[in-house]
């Protein structure tokens, strides 16, 4: 790889440094690619991310040399995947700035990660009469294992409002902490709306009340840094794919103190200490929560990843998102009959829209006329588009790979749209 | 015309102008349609006098396809039997999941024929169809209700 913007080891810089696109652009092969007909403007970022040719190497790389189960063998590839797959952990550490690797849980995705904690943390300390708190803005995953909780133990689910720019009521909030609640669960950044939340004093806030909290990371984790032991949840998440990663594999961190309390989610091989017909016992931590022959591949090819997105800077990609967003909204702004929705103060490369000429569906299907691709539909957050008293939303959402040039494309195709259906 | 288009001038016509727009007055049967995946609804109304709807209407929420789908399906139902409206709807389809052979042919279709593009357009597939679900639904209920 080329796009070395500073050395891995050196420390942040103080002020973010412009990203060399070009070179950036170059070592993602799927970007040179044409989409009917037309240069492929990639502007889906929020449901995934295209990967680097690091990442696609180390997964030929892994079934062309490496390929082994973990943890079984005493051969050589099975050490040397065991060896690959924990250096991933150890990569994950570093990124979040966690205090232990195996407080880093591997899992499918971030809806596992949250279902993991709702099912394991629920067994173990939610009884009937407690409370969980959510807000508006949540993705469908983390809503409904906390209702199915909910149906299981006779918890009762609270929810933050949210403005009408898209931010959290944090009055609101503090108003449903009470000596009930024993879990909050919120987005870090909506990926519906962009926007940032105060993530560090939700926690505050909730510690002070006894709570535990749940971070969704799935939108921060790619797009800016995130320092665990700062923000001191006790559990986050995050989705590998959307932050250059393969599909299948994705992080849980859960404090140790916690994780140790918890009983095991999946029982199977690798989880185990000891099994008998009358009792079995539980690996140490991570293992505990690693039930079965993982995606050692996906996780693997993960590290690149991390180590990708280190090498650019997450400042310095938060800092191009940021221009990208600011030049679209004012290419955007003074087109009739077109409203952003979500303009919070603190906002992510996010810009969701609705237009009174058209359906979302039917903008993204004459933008990818044009070669753009965005997400139009209800971005799994039905109770957010419900608060805003719409169906969907288009939405389209930059990373690190995104040009001027490209948000000049996405604005001519919705002058377009207005052309068809206005 | 190029039935590879997606949007026919036809179809943008409906969309600003659904035909059989609002609710039919009891007695009647209804059905309701919903795509999990943008979160569109339509609710379908039917009136039928023995064993041929006399009356359909439509009201919802949805993309250009979804409404101008159900205004033209609307149009093509009311005055149809039972077993015709069923033949129309499995012809249409036939037609947007990229089976009918010939469409611009086949004289169930009809004017239908403009919503032969979305055969190219897998994931728009169950806008066009949505409210053809709910009629076939409806149907079915009055079917039932009646035997």
């Amino acid at each position: 790889m080329t796009s070395v913007m500073r050395d891995n080891l050196a420390p942040p810089p103080s002020a973010p440094m412009a990203l060399d696109v070009a070179t950036i652009r170059a070592d993602f092969p799927i970007l040179s690619m044409e989409v009917r007909g037309k240069p492929l403007v990639y502007l889906d970022n929020a449901a995934t991310s295209q990967k680097p040719r690091a990442v696609i190497d180390a997964l030929t790389q892994y079934y062309e040399r490496e390929n082994g189960n973990i943890h079984r063998g005493v051969h050589y590839l099975s050490e040397k995947a065991t060896e690959l797959y924990d250096l991933t952990r150890e990569a994950a550490r570093r990124f979040f700035n966690a205090r232990h690797a195996h407080e880093m849980i591997f899992t499918r995705g971030a809806t596992e990660g949250i279902n993991l904690v709702a099912s394991s943390f629920g067994e173990a300390f939610i009884k009937a009469g407690d409370e969980i708190i959510v807000s508006t803005m949540e993705h469908h995953s983390n809503i409904v294992p906390w209702q199915l909780l909910c149906e299981r133990t006779g918890a009762v689910l609270k929810v933050i409002p949210v403005t009408d720019a898209g931010e959290l009521d944090m009055d609101g909030y503090r108003a449903l902490l009470t000596e009930r609640t024993k879990l909050v669960s919120v987005v870090h950044i909506s990926n519906a709306l962009g926007t940032i939340n105060p993530v560090a004093d939700i926690v505050r806030l909730a510690h002070e009340a006894g709570a535990a909290v749940l971070i969704d990371g799935a939108q921060s984790a790619p797009h800016a840094r995130v320092d665990l032991q700062a923000i001191d949840c006790d559990f986050f998440v995050c989705s590998g794919h959307k932050m250059l990663g393969p599909t299948g594999a994705s992080i849980l961190y859960g404090k140790e103190a916690w994780l140790d309390r918890m009983p095991p989610w999946m029982g199977g091989g690798d989880m185990i200490e000891h099994v008998s017909f009358e009792r079995s016992t539980w690996a140490r931590l991570p293992s505990k929560f690693e039930a079965g022959t993982p995606s050692i591949g996906d996780v693997v090819a993960y590290r690149h990843a991390f180590e990708y997105l280190e090498r650019v800077g997450l400042e310095n990609i938060a800092a191009h998102e940021h221009d990208l967003l600011a030049y679209a909204v004012e290419q955007v702004r003074d087109i009739p009959g077109l409203r952003l929705v979500g303009t919070a103060q603190e906002k992510a490369g996010v810009l969701s829209f609705v237009m009174d000429c058209a359906h979302p569906h039917d903008i993204g299907t004459i933008l990818d006329g044009f070669g753009v691709a965005i997400r139009a539909g209800h971005h799994c957050a039905q109770p957010l588009m419900r608060r805003y008293g719409l169906p969907s939303t288009a939405r389209a959402s930059f990373y690190l790979y995104n040009t001027r040039e490209e948000v000049d494309t996405l604005v001519q195709a919705i002058h377009h749209v207005r052309h068809v259906f206005a | 015309m190029d039935l590879g288009n997606l949007y026919q001038d036809v179809i943008l016509e409906h969309n600003r102008n659904p035909r059989n727009w609002g609710e039919l007055p009891p007695p009647n049967d209804r059905a309701d349609g919903r795509n999990p995946m943008c979160g569109d609804e339509v609710t379908v109304w039917l009136k039928l006098e023995g064993d041929r709807v006399t009356d359909i209407s439509f009201v919802g929420t949805g993309c250009a396809i979804s409404k101008a789908s159900a205004s033209m399906m609307t149009q093509a139902i009311k005055g149809k039997t039972r077993a015709e409206a069923e033949a129309v709807f499995e012809q249409f389809h036939a037609m947007v999941t990229g089976h009918h052979a010939n469409p611009a042919g086949d004289a169930t279709v009809g004017k239908l024929k403009v919503f032969a593009g979305v055969a190219r357009f897998p994931a728009r597939v169950k806008c066009a169809s949505l409210a053809w679900h709910a009629m076939h639904e409806a149907l079915h209920q009055a079917h039932s209700r009646a035997s």
